[in-house]
């Protein structure tokens, strides 16, 4: 390609440095003015290898899904720094960013939303190319998106189909063809196989791992799921009121979880195992996740946390590496 | 034996649509015994929703219809009722409790008034009485400062609030039998934990059977006696818990088995997918709804519908396959 990026002296794709990304709350039809902030995303930072599966999980409103968009810039962050194959694309323009965007795609949670349904599945697949000028030959386009239609598990003859035709499983396989027709590197999942039923999700699940192995894919893997986390990813950070409490490799994570929050998050998820369950140790926390128009002083979870101290109201935990590049943020952790 | 609860018996639903006549439910049968927790388990359109709406009679009529069947509930066809015998029904001795929380709430009355309305009606207790029902119900489902939130919006209550009162509602009249269907589907994982450890106590508490539809097999394997696995309308499977998970014989749930990522899994392997995609119910084949996906079909299930038939003592299964553990035996 004309444009091939000089290659980088590491294997790093991405490093998130203190992110941030806050959305003002206006009040006022004719004045308007600001009167609170919601604070999504509030200061994270992590690392990414080439290659690599990033699993994020939290619950509703812990900023993952936002993350994944700041990332993509599909919304501006408010501070922080966002190097993607060594540039700080935190500040580019819409034209340089357009560009960027080309090596870092997204998957979408709603295989039926994200479709334009007046649109043939060839035309689906192949807007990118033609959006980024690849598609002046058009046999050639032809053939790429053929290509990308039979690498993601489709008949070449559902090309010519639109997208009420598909169920959803292939609906999201024709999302996945087209996130993946300009060959990126960096492909964020957010929540991409959720809304499948779980006969078709594995299907799905496999084929984003087959395509990683294929292309050298790296993903940021969000979900609520942590089951489906686990399976798919290398490490998996754990995030809580637009903070990441911890971060850690997926064996250790699930081995050793040492934040009460992703204590709480295993212990929630049933295991489709009766005799299992019935001698787990049921540990139920209490208490929703509080709004993030007014998180919690100190530890933002410390109001549902069975081992909050004093010093847990007051200060908030700084997310502290540990040996093995594994990190907590929880004052029991010091 | 006593007489079961509840007996299904080969219900049978269905709706007219653009695309033709759909048999969303076909020809169901099952039981629940009294203080019994069975899951009806299977992805969209099993037909797990409409058996339950169906028990209760809650099909929109146009364009679904009753066809078919009998639900005998303490000794009367529900089927058979009027409307005014079957609303006596209704929220009294069945409640139900669904998905959203917030569309299944009315939003212009205070969550009191919502779960003092069967007291007032089923009970015939004056308001000021259904009200302090209501706050004494609150206080079971573990509504803090149950009180004053009596008087309170739904709006003003946080999707795990508004499941809490749905509960509370369902359980006002001290129901036999309780169906919540998807009851945690739209709600956080801890949230979700709390409501189902919350629906089971209060359920074991006041003696109440339980129906529970879900896809989630997790939730199955933590909460239910007993298993109802449908498919393609139809029930594929019935076994009590620990027998369908540690011995399943149908090959859908086989897959369904194969198929789900666990927290304790392996997870150097790779999933075992289904193949396939969901069955059209409009156009379903005359034999088995799962033989197009189904590895091991043979001509026969194409052509002839499978029985449900017993395996074991408690364990059904409609396919015409021997399993191993049959073979051995």
């Amino acid at each position: 390609m004309p444009d091939a990026t000089t290659p980088i002296a590491t294997d790093e794709i991405l490093r998130v440095e203190d992110l941030k990304v806050h959305f003002p709350v206006m009040k006022g039809v004719v004045i308007q003015k600001q009167v609170a902030t919601v604070k999504a995303v509030d200061g994270i930072s992590f690392t990414l290898r080439r290659g690599e599966t990033l699993g994020l999980v939290g619950e509703s409103g812990c900023g993952k899904s936002t993350t994944g968009l700041a990332v993509l810039r599909m919304l501006p962050p408010t501070e922080g720094r966002i190097i993607f194959e060594g540039e700080d694309i935190a500040g580019y323009d819409g034209e340089r960013m357009r560009h960027t965007r080309r090596r870092m795609q997204m998957v979408y949670q709603d295989p039926y939303g994200s479709l334009n349904p007046r649109m043939r599945v060839r035309d689906i697949v192949g807007e990118p190319l033609e959006v980024h000028g690849l598609g002046d030959d058009r046999r050639a386009l032809r053939e790429r998106v053929a290509a990308l239609i039979s690498m993601v598990g489709l008949l070449p003859d559902m090309a010519d189909r639109y997208p009420h035709e598909f169920s959803g499983g292939q609906r999201q396989r024709i999302g996945i063809a087209r996130a993946m027709a300009l060959e990126p590197s960096l492909i964020i999942c957010d929540e991409a196989v959720s809304a499948l039923d779980v006969s078709i999700q594995a299907q799905v699940v496999n084929l984003f791992m087959e395509l990683q192995q294929r292309l050298g894919l790296t993903y940021i893997f969000i979900a609520h799921d942590l089951a489906v986390v686990r399976h798919i990813s290398d490490r998996i950070a754990v995030m809580y009121l637009g903070k990441i409490v911890e971060i850690a490799t997926r064996d250790e994570l699930y081995r050793d979880p040492l934040h009460p929050y992703t204590q709480a998050l295993l212990a929630a998820i049933p295991i489709p195992d009766p005799e299992l369950e019935a001698t787990r140790p049921q540990q139920i926390i209490t208490g929703e996740v509080p709004s993030a128009l007014r998180p919690p002083p100190g530890c933002r979870f410390h109001p549902r946390c069975p081992h909050a101290m004093d010093v847990c109201k007051t200060q908030e935990p700084p997310l502290k590496g540990r040996p093995g590049g594994r990190a907590v943020a929880c004052h029991l952790h010091p | 034996m006593a007489e079961p609860l509840l007996q299904v018996r080969g219900l049978t639903t269905r709706f007219r649509t653009d695309g033709g006549v759909v048999t969303a439910v076909d020809s169901v049968s099952f039981d629940v015994a009294a203080g019994e927790t069975v899951a009806i388990v299977g992805e969209s359109g099993s037909g797990k929703s409409v058996t339950a709406l169906s028990i209760l009679r809650l099909i929109p009529d146009p364009p679904g219809k009753i066809e078919k069947g009998e639900v005998i509930f303490d000794g009367v066809d529900l089927l058979k009722l009027d409307d005014v015998a079957i609303r006596a029904v209704r929220g009294n001795k069945i409640a139900m409790i669904f998905q959203e929380p917030m569309s299944s709430l009315n939003p212009a009355l205070t969550i009191g008034k919502q779960i003092g309305e069967p007291i007032n009606l089923h009970r015939k207790a004056p308001w000021t009485q259904a009200i302090d029902k209501a706050k004494e119900l609150l206080g079971r489902v573990r509504i803090p400062d149950a009180a004053a939130r009596v008087n309170a919006w739904p709006h003003q209550f946080s999707g795990g609030m508004r499941q809490r009162a749905m509960i509370a509602m369902a359980l006002a009249c001290q129901p036999k039998l309780i169906i919540a269907d998807e009851p945690t589907t739209a709600l956080d994982v801890t949230v979700q934990a709390q409501i189902l450890d919350l629906l089971k106590n209060q359920a074991r508490e006041a003696g109440s059977a339980l129906i529970l539809i879900t896809h989630d097999l997790g939730v199955v394997a933590r909460y239910a006696d007993r298993v109802v696995v449908m498919y393609g309308g139809r029930i594929v499977e019935t076994a009590p818990a620990r027998i369908l998970y540690k011995h399943p014989r149908h090959p859908y749930t086989k897959g369904l088995m194969a198929s789900i990522p666990r927290l304790d899994g392996d997870t150097r392997q790779r999933l075992v997918p289904i193949e396939g995609q969901p069955p059209n119910l409009a156009l379903l084949p005359p034999g088995c709804a799962f033989a197009a996906r189904c590895r091991m079909a043979t001509q026969r299930c194409h052509d002839e519908r499978p029985p449900l038939e017993a395996v074991a003592e408690n364990h059904l299964k409609a396919c015409f396959l021997e399993t191993p553990a049959e073979a051995h035996a």
